[in-house]
């Protein structure tokens, strides 16, 4: 299925999870954290949150700033 | 000889939140994670600013800024800088606590609230940052706003919960210092009203220790800055002296200014001065 992460297109499994795209994109042990269309998922749900057809998915950590 | 250190309990104190010192100092802008690692150790601040952004999906193996600082010694303050509308400002400030909960840091309970008006200026938006505060304050967020020095607004800011409202000196990176003093005293006076400890603190547009001294011998409670120290030619040089000039400024506010005046008053005797003639 096709999903959109951070802006950009990507196929992800069917039924993959949120915690399943981490280990894809190795951010599986980074402080990160995600939103799936607009809403947090927290950490405790992301092996449950199943990914969807279309879904638009934010992975952010924090960065320098003021 | 009578101890100069500021009296016990004068340290800063924002929601749950205790410091010893009143700098908070930003992350971003320096020329290196090791230049930022020691501009931040000289400055003497214990608590420090983030942005929240888009993780690197390509080059996620390189390096990230948490891996330059100590998690510990600093309690983090996330900010939601570059949001422009109320609703991106509560998402950002929900993933950045998402963030630090994971990290076991103090500042999961708290947010740096900007809702900006407009790239040129990067004023604040008086009625988004409104509408935002209320929202995070409902979500139970201890909630520190980035006001402009207006002191209606600052006062309506307080109303909606805010835990700390937060004035700007000038714009975000100016370098200008605090243009507008008397503002600054208002705000101080409403938001202080039979409240004397709620938390005021100067944030953005300091360029020299100069500022920070003299927002806090105005009475503020502590300064926010970042690119006056990361942008500075020298930025160890300058987070000393961020350092003093805030303790300097601090001490000169509680030890109590004179009043100015018009005339000259002599420092002098003026008996006993000897003079031609008889």
């Amino acid at each position: 299925m096709q999903i959109t992460v951070n802006g950009q297109s990507r196929d992800a499994d069917d039924q993959a999870t949120v915690a399943d795209l981490l280990v894809e994109l190795r951010l599986a042990d980074k402080p990160v954290a995600v939103e799936v269309n607009r809403q947090l998922v927290p950490k405790q749900r992301h092996g449950q949150h199943r990914l969807a057809e279309g879904d638009c998915v934010e992975i952010v950590t924090l960065v320098g700033g003021g | 000889m009578s101890d100069t250190k500021p009296p016990l309990g004068d340290e800063l104190r924002i929601g749950s939140h205790v410091f010893s010192s009143r700098l908070i100092v930003g992350t971003g802008k320096y020329s290196s994670y090791e230049a930022m690692q020691q501009a931040l150790d000289v400055s003497g601040t214990e608590c420090i600013t983030v942005a929240v952004r888009r993780e690197r999906l390509i080059d996620a193996q390189g390096k990230n800024l948490l891996d330059f600082v100590d998690t510990r010694r600093y309690t983090i303050l996330p900010n939601t800088a570059g949001c422009f509308a109320a609703d991106d400002a509560v998402r950002v400030a929900r993933l950045g606590r998402e963030i630090l909960l994971q990290m076991n840091n103090p500042g999961a309970d708290w947010v740096k609230l900007e809702v900006l008006g407009d790239k040129k200026t990067l004023l604040p938006d008086p009625l988004a940052t409104l509408q935002a505060t209320e929202q995070l304050v409902a979500e139970g967020f201890c909630v520190l706003v980035y006001t402009s020095d207006d002191p209606v607004m600052a006062r309506r800011l307080k109303e909606a919960g805010a835990a700390s409202v937060m004035p700007a000196g000038s714009p975000i990176g100016s370098g200008q210092g605090v243009l507008n003093r008397n503002a600054i005293r208002i705000c101080l006076e409403y938001l202080k009203d039979n409240d004397p400890n709620y938390p005021v603190i100067v944030d953005a547009g300091v360029g020299a220790a100069s500022d920070v001294a003299t927002a806090m011998e105005l009475g503020v409670d502590g300064v926010l800055l970042n690119t006056g120290i990361a942008h500075a030619k020298n930025p160890l040089y300058m987070a000393e002296a961020m350092r003093l000039a805030c303790r300097s400024g601090r001490l000169s506010y509680l030890a109590g200014r004179i009043p100015k005046k018009l005339y000259a008053t002599a420092s002098s005797p003026l008996e006993g001065i000897i003079h031609s003639g008889s």
